[in-house]
């Protein structure tokens, strides 16, 4: 298949392969095992460029945009969907930036992220908030040149062990969703502190922690955009965001193709090897079909939102959706492909079914993609009268 | 300061097919990669140069056009520069008439205060290339170089491998060191690296531009003939003798004075 990719995202693809062949695919067992962060993967990346790919050069970055992320993201999680999230996250964590901070801003935290210096992070999700922004806790309460965040993030994606967070808070709850705000936050700032590292069913290469805010006193300089804004800034990253999540669940899926192919042709059956049989051959056509059709959409979605147009958030959850169905029925049948092999951790397969479930859940589960795509057709129809 | 790497392109020999009419490697269809071990020399030549915060590293590669890949992706690893050594003059030349061309390569880039290599290509497998240039160039070498301990502006201090463990040696510079795997492991490239290496010039030095003197170079250069190339026959099985631990004792006795003592 040919993607028309230019030339310099095909280097970036042959780069993040080799990556996840070399580095990544021999140590993501035991990250997975051991619950551990893989920092010694986050230097090869960094090392190697990688967390620049979608920030402008002037940050020193690469200059790409949302397809060279979801391209960088798809290949690493080929060798691992977990790992991979110290990448991902660290986008999810700098598209608000991106999109919304002013150029002092920018200059002050882009440069070290796309140097791999630091990592980052989104926090919006609380324990009785997720999808629902408005119901958010966490709070921002204006003093003199700063304002003093209080509350409590839960299941933080790179939690700990990023230095920046973007901060969901409300500045006037009084508004709902529109009284939301979003902040800068950095680690280092008194009063930011991590709950429990939470004990997660995969991408258990990745961490996972409650983020906890106590009288944390952010500067007025680190407010992105203005006040109320954080419900729009929350929304806007997660349609850029979300082909990323795709990517995850399609990189995951190539490998559970790819090693359920190697496996059929060693395993003997009956004097002759199982990818001989029809109802193997069928089951891997499948996998085959599918995950193309959700990479064309990924890349599409990714193609739609870097050409700057206004309504991308159908396309976006169309192929978080989309991808990240496919990567669960997909590693499904990967397992079922190796038989009683495939249940054990010996073999990789039960990994990639484990990985790939979060991607039907996190940044927003399918039941919300599917109500955003829904809401985009009727408006759709509506203009149209 | 000037660091130089000379490389060699070699099939990949992970997937390397001999042909058993000819008994010479199918080269169709194999793909091209720099000889694993000068990977190590390229790496430690960049570590020298991060470790100094000055310094430009030169890989030189003698070979056909098509070697100028292998330079472009020492490029992306962190190399500054990249020179092609190549001529049809160059043909069929040995380690002699190849360390004798490199060693013009050099010279003509001068200023140079290491020069490192390999230990040995993985197709050729002579190490002989290295202690070539070095003879040439009339400067000291030190092959199997495991760790490069200390780096002063006139001398340097090296561990240098041997079967038993390993020797320190001091060495003045500019000296030539061929490198063996133990001393680090070769980094991945990096994309800004890439960038570069696509961009890259790779000029192209000939017999001309290297001022080689005709009878040194290709095969008419070469004193060594390749007269047949074989594989060598497998070991064939041995025994298994069989029976009471007394008479397998004096059986085993009895071939072991044939055979050894004979």
């Amino acid at each position: 298949m040919d993607y028309l990719l230019t030339e310099e995202q095909q280097m970036i693809k042959e780069l993040c392969h080799q990556i996840a062949e070399e580095k990544i695919k021999p140590v993501a067992a035991e990250y997975d095992k051991n619950e551990e962060f893989p920092w010694d993967i986050v230097k090869v990346f960094a090392d190697s460029d990688i967390f620049g790919v979608y920030i402008p050069e002037e940050y020193g970055g690469m200059g790409g945009g949302v397809l060279e992320m979801a391209i960088t993201t798809e290949e690493l999680s080929w060798g691992c969907g977990g790992i991979a999230l110290a990448f991902a996250a660290t986008g999810l964590g700098t598209f608000p930036i991106l999109l919304f901070a002013n150029d002092d801003q920018k200059a002050r935290y882009l440069p070290d992220i796309a140097a791999g210096k630091k990592l980052a992070a989104f926090c919006i999700t609380e324990a009785e908030a997720g999808s629902d922004a408005g119901s958010i806790k966490t709070t921002a309460k204006k003093d003199g040149d700063h304002y003093i965040l209080n509350g409590t993030k839960q299941w933080i994606t790179n939690g700990s062990v990023a230095e920046t967070y973007v901060v969901i808070a409300m500045t006037d709850k009084s508004k709902g969703a529109r009284g939301a705000s979003a902040f800068i936050v950095e680690k280092s700032m008194e009063g930011v502190s991590f709950g429990k590292k939470e004990d997660k069913l995969g991408i258990r290469g990745s961490a996972t922690c409650e983020v906890i805010l106590t009288d944390v006193k952010v500067p007025k300089e680190n407010l992105l955009g203005r006040e109320g804004l954080g419900f729009i800034v929350a929304m806007k990253t997660f349609d850029y965001s979300r082909p990323g999540v795709a990517a995850q669940a399609v990189g995951i899926a190539q490998r559970a193709l790819d090693e359920s192919v190697k496996y059929a042709r060693e395993r003997k059956q009956f004097g002759s090897s199982i990818s001989s049989f029809q109802g193997i051959q069928w089951m891997l056509a499948d996998m085959a079909i599918q995950i193309e059709a959700a990479r064309s959409l990924i890349y599409s979605a990714a193609r739609l939102v870097d050409s700057g147009a206004k309504n991308v958030a159908k396309a976006s959850a169309m192929s978080k959706t989309f991808a990240s169905d496919t990567a669960m029925k997909v590693t499904t049948d990967a397992v079922q492909i190796f038989g009683g092999y495939g249940y054990m951790k010996e073999y990789p397969v039960e990994k990639l079914m484990r990985d790939a479930k979060i991607t039907q859940i996190y940044e927003g589960t399918n039941q919300i993609q599917r109500s955003v795509i829904a809401s985009a057709l009727i408006k759709e129809s509506l203009a149209k009268k | 300061m000037k660091i130089v790497v000379l490389i060699k392109q070699v099939p990949d020999t992970t997937d390397v097919k001999i042909d058993p009419e000819t008994n010479t490697l199918i080269r169709e269809g194999v793909d091209s990669v720099i000889n694993p071990f000068d990977m190590y020399a390229i790496e430690e030549a960049i570590r020298i140069k991060e470790h100094l915060g000055e310094g430009e590293i030169v890989v030189i590669s003698m070979g056909p056009p098509q070697a100028e890949v292998a330079l472009r992706e020492a490029i992306s690893m962190g190399c500054d520069e990249g020179i092609l050594v190549s001529d049809r003059k160059f043909a069929g030349s040995d380690t002699w008439a190849t360390s004798y061309t490199l060693s013009r390569a050099i010279k003509k880039i001068g200023d140079f205060k290491i020069i490192l290599c390999g230990k040995q290509a993985s197709d050729g497998d002579t190490a002989q290339v290295g202690p070539g240039v070095s003879v040439h160039l009339n400067i000291p070498q030190v092959t199997y170089v495991k760790k490069i301990e200390k780096l002063d502006k006139d001398k340097a201090t090296v561990e240098r491998m041997t079967e038993e463990g390993y020797d320190i040696v001091e060495t003045p510079i500019p000296v030539l060191l061929t490198v063996v795997k133990e001393i680090n492991e070769p980094r991945l490239p990096s994309l800004k690296g890439k960038m570069r290496a696509k961009k890259a010039e790779i000029p192209v030095w000939t017999a001309e531009d290297l001022a080689c003197e005709e009878d040194k170079v290709g095969l008419d250069g070469s004193p060594t003939r390749v007269v047949k190339i074989f594989t060598p026959p497998p070991r064939e099985g041995g025994r298994l003798l069989e029976g009471e631990p007394d008479e397998i004792s004096k059986e085993l006795a009895g071939l072991l004075k044939d055979t050894i003592i004979g």
